[in-house]
């Protein structure tokens, strides 16, 4: 979702859900998660890659790659995969610029790649993910992790690590801010038609 | 943006975005077996040429096809423009076939101006794949999108564009565009090359415009020499003497090659005419970017359709 | 025709040349008083005309009428309504039909033509060479002697452009008391040409057509003309350098006579950069200096008179490419009010001088004996009456021509006119033609 202009004032009917310490904690414990999920460094064990989805999830997966290595002491590559040109819905917004696509080093061959985004909604976003994913390589498995699931689901989809279950109206806009992106962390819960 | 006539007038964030876009693709599929991206599905992408240029309308079919956009080409020899039809004809019925985009290319100048004043009330996109003597906007894009990945950046950078300015629509799309992005242009012809007026052109604020009649003063202090083609006919028009004595003054021999600086860049929008106006051994040589324009010309014109197809609609 | 006993009309209250308001009284077509209170005469059918200025009908020395051959854009009937609605009582017809009018038969039908419309005088203009083609004389003389009586030649669309053709037609008409009338196009200067050879022609890729094309074949034309003791009439007049060798020419005694278009007076360059060929037209739009040194040329009399240039074309033959369009745009309805734009309210010309440009001058070029005559007791009541204070809009689609190629499509032009008598009749009245 677009930032909100900076300096532009703050919607009247907005909710916080989670602040920035609470943003913290949820990190953390999808961390905890994922290494358990995944058994990470167990012997056998596929490599683990973290693919952020600009513009949010970026961020989002290389905060959760620190904290998988401040509990694990294993650094996962982490990389971002644009889905723009795989979006079913280019024509319903202006033009978007396109995001960055970086795959770590390594590659995502054969490896357990975890789709990282910030907000779980339609589900389209990450229909368009999986066939991002599909033409620049063949991962043994796919994952997804998302900070909040908003529910109202449009495609068969579900996320395997959820930092946040929100449930929202239909009309309403979930905002993830993060520091490197939007100047502080939160999430915020806009009412109709007063959200960016 | 619903169409793109020229660079004349083209808002360099608008630029720069297509530049960007056009990056972001050649990044995505760099290194890729399959070079499918199903962006443009289901949309029509009609190439429309009255002229032959294979290399043109090859990279458009391939920009369209690589984003999935179904392609059609249709050539000025085997269809009804041969038969007399008129040019408002066939670009309201291939709006009406349901084109998505007509890319055009045709001898009359400003062709893609009507095509685009007739398609107002549709919502088909024009590009203009080149009209007369007047724009070749792709061009200028991919011209500027090599000399990116070449200098960084045009700003300040000195530019020389030689040859046969006055018949071409290339050096016409290149001096608004580079300009607009800062940089110093210079043409360089015998006085009957360049166009009338062409050093008062009003030009992009951020860069400059000016003349020159000898090319061994301009290389030394060059970043980048672009070489036109010398066509033909203009070879029997009377307006330099001879080939021989063109290519004595204006062509890039080795000699005047080793006059530029180091870093500096050699382009030429092809086809080129190797000891005309450009020697083999430059051509063929490292600062030459001619294959690097090619492909990017590639990317540039995905990058172009992606712009106009890829989002909400214009306001018609 | 008409057998009826005499009939008399009074124009009430009108301004001949602008000046102080008088009635007019018009009697079997002639002027049969000029005073006060005219208009109390029990048998007189009364034209109120209060607040409208009186010229001399109107003389265009340049118009297309496109018959025979492109009937489909005009007629010599359509071109004849279009005629009347704007002033003119006499028009001369150029000769770039198809058939091209280079010979007695298609000059007497075009006469005949309009003699039976009845709306304006059809002066047909015969061809200088045969088929237009500047290789051979047309038979200038019978075109002279037939019933079509020609006194004007030209090749207009192109020009006579061998020196020696030239100077042949310019002898040869001495004997005719003609003149020819030479469209000044330098062929090998205008190879390709689009548009005006300037800044924005070239910005646009459209080849030039360089002013010295037309002032080359102006001066050669001069001093031939000269050379040979002959009339020379210039076309459409489109660059400040051509004005300055009329000077010139005038100066040194050259019978040299020269018009402009009211598109050159008013129009510029600046019309090409959205490639609407509504405005391509030969000699190509100039600049703006060109049209302002016009102008002054028309106020100082080195430009003698106003022509049109009317040229109908086909909705298939603008509608398209620049390069593929024709040439030429609609004008016998708007040359009135482009004057009134671009000489009368800045101050150039007052209503004489109109009278001068529009009608007088043409006449006496052409040879015309009963038109352009003053407005006064005894002359011909070839009249037409002209509103300086009304403003109206330009459709195309509204105009009486076939074609609808107006380059004022949607401007709002000061002065119109009321109605046009030729020789006592009502050719047209508040826009309406009554033919």
């Amino acid at each position: 979702m677009p930032p909100r202009p900076r300096g532009a004032p703050e919607p009247a009917e907005r909710r916080e859900l989670l602040s920035a310490g609470d943003v913290a904690r949820t990190i953390a414990r999808m961390a905890h998660q994922v290494i358990e999920k995944t058994s990470l460094g167990a012997s056998g064990a596929s490599p683990v890659v973290l693919l952020g989805i600009p513009t949010r999830g970026a961020p989002l997966a290389l905060r959760l790659a620190k904290r998988v290595a401040d509990f694990s002491d294993i650094q996962v590559p982490v990389g971002a995969l644009d889905v723009t040109l795989y979006r079913d819905d280019l024509r319903r917004k202006p033009t978007r610029p396109l995001g960055q696509t970086a795959l770590p080093p390594g590659g995502i061959e054969d490896a357990l790649v975890i789709l990282v985004d910030d907000v779980l909604f339609s589900g389209r976003t990450i229909r368009a993910a999986l066939d991002a994913l599909r033409d620049v390589g063949r991962p043994r498995a796919v994952q997804l992790a998302v900070l909040v699931d908003r529910g109202h689901r449009e495609l068969p989809i579900r996320a395997d690590y959820v930092g946040k279950n929100v449930p929202t109206a239909r009309s309403e806009e979930v905002h993830v801010l993060f520091t490197e992106t939007d100047g502080r962390d939160a999430v915020l819960l806009h009412r109709a038609g007063d959200g960016a | 943006m619903k169409h793109l006539l020229g660079t004349e007038g083209l808002d360099p964030a608008t630029a720069l975005a297509i530049l960007d876009t056009a990056d972001g693709l050649k990044r995505t599929l760099l290194g890729r077996e399959v070079k499918k991206l199903p962006t443009l599905r289901g949309r029509t992408v009609i190439t429309c040429f009255y002229e032959d240029s294979t290399r043109t309308r090859v990279s458009f079919e391939i920009a369209g096809k690589w984003m999935s956009a179904d392609v059609v080409n249709v050539s000025a020899g085997g269809s009804s423009v041969k038969k007399g039809e008129s040019l408002r004809d066939t670009a309201l019925t291939l709006a009406a076939a349901g084109a998505d985009c007509v890319v055009v290319r045709h001898p009359a100048s400003g062709a893609a101006h009507r095509l685009a004043s007739w398609l107002a009330h549709t919502n088909t996109s024009v590009v203009n794949a080149g009209d007369g003597t007047h724009e070749h906007p792709t061009q200028a894009l991919l011209d500027m999108a090599t000399l990116r990945e070449r200098l960084g950046s045009v700003e300040g950078r000195r530019i020389a564009i030689v040859g046969d300015v006055l018949h071409s629509r290339v050096a016409r799309s290149n001096v608004h565009l580079l300009t607009s992005f800062g940089a110093e242009v210079v043409l360089v012809a015998p006085p009957t090359l360049l166009p009338t007026g062409v050093a008062d052109w009003p030009v992009g604020a951020a860069g400059s415009l000016r003349i020159s009649h000898q090319l061994d003063a301009e290389l030394p202090t060059a970043d980048a020499v672009m070489m036109l083609r010398v066509q033909a006919e203009r070879m029997h028009g009377g307006f330099f003497p001879s080939a021989r004595e063109y290519s004595i003054a204006y062509g890039l021999s080795e000699a005047r090659a080793a006059m530029l600086p180091d870093h500096a860049v050699v382009l030429h929008p092809g086809p080129m005419l190797r000891g005309m106006e450009i020697s083999a051994a430059v051509a063929d040589s490292p600062r030459a970017a001619i294959t690097q324009q090619v492909a990017n010309g590639v990317h540039v014109r995905m990058a172009v359709l992606y712009h106009l197809l890829a989002g909400e609609e214009d306001a018609a | 025709m008409s057998t009826s006993p005499s009939t008399t009309t009074v124009i009430k209250g009108v301004r001949p040349y602008g000046e102080d308001a008088v009635d007019i009284e018009v009697t079997d077509g002639v002027i049969t008083a000029i005073g006060q209170g005219l208009a109390n005469k029990d048998t007189a059918e009364t034209i109120d005309a209060a607040g409208l200025v009186a010229l001399p009908g109107f003389v265009d020395l340049h118009t297309h009428l496109r018959e025979p051959g492109r009937e489909d854009t005009e007629t010599i009937e359509t071109g004849s309504r279009a005629a009347a609605l704007g002033g003119y009582t006499a028009v001369f017809a150029m000769a770039n039909t198809d058939p091209v009018a280079d010979n007695a038969v298609v000059v007497e039908h075009v006469w005949r033509r309009g003699q039976e419309i009845g709306l304006v005088d059809v002066h047909p203009v015969g061809a200088v060479t045969v088929g237009l083609k500047g290789e051979k004389l047309a038979e200038l003389g019978t075109m002279a002697r037939s019933s079509a009586r020609v006194r004007l030649f030209s090749d207009d669309g192109l020009c006579v452009a061998d020196p020696l053709i030239m100077r042949r037609a310019l002898e040869y008409t001495k004997a005719l008391d003609a003149v020819i009338a030479q469209h000044a196009e330098e062929p090998r200067l205008t190879v390709g040409a689009q548009a005006h050879e300037g800044d924005l022609a070239a910005r646009l890729g459209l080849a030039g057509w360089p002013s010295v094309a037309e002032e080359a074949i102006v001066a050669r034309d001069c001093l031939l003309a000269k050379h040979v003791g002959a009339r020379l009439h210039v076309c459409h007049v489109s660059t400040e350098g051509t004005a300055e060798v009329l000077r010139w020419a005038k100066a040194r005694g050259t019978r040299v006579s020269a018009e402009v278009t009211p598109h050159h007076l008013l129009l510029d360059d600046e019309r090409l950069s959205t490639y609407d060929p509504v405005n391509k037209v030969n000699p190509p739009l100039r600049t703006t200096t060109d049209a302002k040194a016009l102008r002054q040329a028309l106020a100082d009399g080195t430009l003698d008179c106003v022509a049109t240039d009317h040229a109908p074309h086909a909705a298939q033959d603008k509608d398209c490419e620049w390069s593929a369009a024709r040439p030429g745009m609609l004008g016998l309805q708007t040359a009135l009010s482009i004057v009134v734009a671009t000489m009368v309210e800045p101050g150039l010309l007052d209503w004489r001088g109109v009278a001068r440009v529009m009608s007088e001058r043409p006449a006496e070029i052409a040879g015309l004996p009963d038109q352009g005559r003053p407005i006064a007791v005894g002359e011909p009541a070839t009249i037409t009456l002209v509103d300086p204070a009304a403003r109206w809009t330009v459709r195309g689609a509204e105009l009486a021509s076939i074609a609808t190629n107006t380059p004022y499509e949607g401007m709002e032009l000061p002065g119109a006119v009321v109605a046009t008598f030729l020789r006592g009749k009502l050719t047209a009245r508040d826009g309406k033609a009554t033919a």
